[in-house]
């Protein structure tokens, strides 16, 4: 039995160039219209652009199927879950639901600090769609996979961050919905807890009859929990079975346009003039491959291709390595170790490669930035986040999920009986 | 497992949800936790909280009866004038802060609204009940002071439920158009205030509305919480007030095209809060 069709399903955001922000205020749009009137044509309204956060998404759900939702950051993963989730609506095409559905975006939504965990595993029920007398029902069974007997009447605000992640996932994982859409929330709490929530979805899903849609960056949890697998770009499906299939795909054929940019223009280029300018930048495996996808524990190089125009006697070229929310991680340059008196670049083509060892960024999506100067003297190179690409973990290194953190230094551990 | 519940859901751009009122009656339970929630919230840092409740209304009470009673000596009929004044602030300070509270929630609760479904006016219509437990503490203060001054009151005092009805519909009414207004405008938030501190000036709350001039009296039913205080006083006062019927009436139908204004901004914009907010 299908329990959930999907046809063409679009869902549309107006971009406004004035800022992302989506609201205004009532004061810019009386303004706004004030000098509409007075100025008659004349007026030029702001841009606004249409942005297709999903375009002509079809799909089918049987009952007690368990899909994987894959993609890069901004694909559509969580607006596919959204629009399902009721939470808001599909500017085009249709979407058929039979059942009881409930979704969990995040854990803990509507947790109040200032109430105790006992009163807030009742609130958080009820968010969820559970009623008073399935909650008091599961109650114990909650606390007890929480771990949290001895702290249910301290208000919540006084928890650890794990208790906390702990009992506001074990409230969702006790949720019985037909349908249950997962977004991500796996990938939070320590390893060990990770686990045993993997294998309560697992459980539960098996025991009754009950569909999962579930959005991962974790291939490793995909692949264990769900037969298949859709993987979205750009807002449409590009690919749509099996799970082993679809995730090895992703991996490996995600070589795309953003593992190297190329500047075919002097024009256009980063750098100033004067003395520089940048012909590409690109990402490469230790397969001397290019590609936006990188394995945790492999090297991998970023080669800054430029062409110097006038003599630098001094001078750094280098490359800042970015959260995906823009965050620092850390900089690097070329003359870092080298010093920067023994680099003299004559005019001519040269690269700088970039060798970052396996094992020390976290899984999750990274930018990176470019910049270069003449120390104390001017920027000659200073560009926006211009590439970015995704740490994936082959092995289990431990734990289903992502840990928290940046950083995933292989660290030697001694444990030691004195 | 409740297999008896597979009813078809289809989702479609513009589509009205012709089952809405029946997934709002089967949230209630949601409802209910949300006000127990601001409840609990509200009075958990039980002094301030309590406290709150009572210095608010006992302030404004003592200042109207020293401006409006002592320094401009309005008449009270024979009625003591802080039992004249508190009787009207019960309603006005349920209006006033109902309708700061469900303005402000879709806003509070911003987080929960992107994240989760469940039919939006549950959030507006469960602040409200906060303004209303801190009705009963000032209901109660009411008591004490009717205690305090000896004053027996009217036996229709049974009416009273009717008329805090109607400034629960009220300010349900302007809430939802407000929240939903809220979430589009956020500068919409600074006309509440103004609406609140305004109105306990135009509203008769330090005075009583005899001594408004009878061929206004019409002009000033217009504001909907006019009939409701005089309502209010009718039941409570008794004796010497006259229940001004046309008034009445005009508040109610005020009322209600408020309350139909609210409900249908609200539903047309509901859906796209979660991708304003």
């Amino acid at each position: 039995m299908k329990v959930i069709e999907t046809k063409n399903l679009g869902k549309k955001y107006i971009i406004s160039h004035q800022g992302i922000s989506e609201y205004q205020t009532l004061r810019e749009t009386i303004t706004d219209k004030a000098k509409k009137i007075v100025k008659k044509r004349s007026y030029v309204i702001p841009k606004r652009e249409e942005f297709w956060a999903l375009k002509n998404v079809s799909f089918n759900v049987e009952q007690g199927e368990r899909i994987g939702i894959i993609g890069r950051n901004g694909a559509g993963k969580s607006t596919i879950l959204k629009l399902l989730s009721r939470i808001t609506e599909p500017s085009e095409g249709q979407i058929k639901i039979k059942g009881k559905i409930a979704s969990l975006l995040e854990v803990g939504t509507g947790f109040h600090p200032e109430l105790t965990g006992r009163e807030n595993i009742f609130l958080n029920g009820a968010i969820l769609g559970m009623s008073r007398i399935d909650i008091k029902k599961k109650f114990d069974e909650i606390v007890a996979f929480a771990e949290i007997e001895k702290f249910l009447d301290t208000p919540v605000k006084r928890y650890s961050s794990g208790m906390y992640v702990r009992l506001a996932f074990s409230i969702a994982a006790h949720l019985e919905p037909d349908i249950l859409l997962i977004d991500e929330v796996l990938a939070v709490g320590d390893a060990q807890f990770q686990k045993k929530s993997l294998g309560k979805m697992e459980e539960v899903s098996q025991q009754q009859e009950r569909t999962i849609l579930f959005v991962s960056h974790n291939m490793q949890s995909i692949n264990k929990l769900c037969k298949r697998c859709i993987w979205l770009e750009n807002g449409s499906i590009k690919e749509d079975g099996l799970s082993e299939t679809v995730t090895f795909n992703y991996l490996n054929l995600g070589q795309n346009k953003e593992s190297e940019v190329n500047w075919l223009s002097e024009a256009s280029a980063p750098g100033d003039k004067e003395y520089i300018y940048i012909k590409s930048i690109k990402i490469k495996n230790s397969n001397n491959t290019s590609t936006s996808v990188i394995f945790a524990e492999e090297d991998f190089f970023i080669e800054i291709e430029y062409v110097v125009l006038k003599t630098l006697n001094i001078s750094q070229i280098g490359i800042c390595l970015l959260t995906s929310e823009g965050e620092l991680i850390f900089q690097s340059g070329d003359t870092d170790l080298s010093g920067l008196e023994i680099q003299e670049r004559k005019p001519g083509n040269y690269i700088s490669r970039c060798k970052i060892p396996g094992f020390l960024l976290n899984q999750g999506y990274y930018n990176i930035s470019l910049f270069g100067h003449i120390p104390g003297i001017k920027m000659i190179i200073n560009t926006d986040s211009i590439l970015s690409f995704e740490i994936v973990q082959r092995y289990n290194l431990g734990g289903y999920g992502k840990q928290p953190g940046f950083l995933r230094p292989k660290l030697e551990w001694e444990i030691e009986k004195i | 497992m409740s297999n008896n519940e597979k009813d078809v859901i289809i989702i479609e751009p513009g589509r009205a949800e012709k089952n809405y009122w029946r997934d709002l009656w089967r949230y209630r339970e949601l409802f209910y936790f949300l006000s127990w929630r601001d409840i609990l919230v509200r009075y958990k840092q039980t002094v301030i909280g309590i406290a709150w409740s009572v210095i608010r209304p006992v302030l404004t009470m003592v200042v109207f009866t020293i401006i409006f009673g002592k320094i401009a000596k309005l008449p009270s009929g024979n009625v003591p004038y802080p039992i004249m004044v508190f009787t009207a602030l019960l309603p006005w300070q349920f209006f006033a802060s109902a309708l700061q509270d469900s303005s402000n929630s879709l806003i509070g609760n911003a987080n929960m609204i992107s994240k989760v479904y469940f039919p939006r006016m549950i959030v507006p219509a469960s602040s409200i009940i906060v303004a209303f437990v801190d009705f009963l503490v000032s209901f109660i203060l009411l008591a004490l002071l009717m205690v305090w001054y000896r004053f027996v009151p009217s036996y229709k005092i049974i009416f009273i439920p009717l008329f805090l009805l109607m400034a629960l519909i009220f300010s349900f009414g302007a809430g939802l158009l407000i929240s939903a207004l809220n979430v589009k405008y956020r500068d919409f938030k600074y006309i509440v205030p103004f609406i609140v501190q305004f109105g306990l000036y135009v509203s008769p709350v330090g005075f009583s509305s005899n001594v408004v001039p009878v061929k206004w009296r019409f002009l000033y039913s217009l504001n909907p919480m006019v009939g409701v205080i005089d309502g209010f006083r009718w039941a409570i006062l008794g004796k010497g007030i006259d229940f001004y019927f046309t008034g009445f009436t005009l508040s109610i139908i005020l009322i209600f095209i408020t309350l139909a204004i609210g409900i249908w901004y609200f539903r047309k914009t509901e859906k796209t809060f979660a991708d304003r907010i």
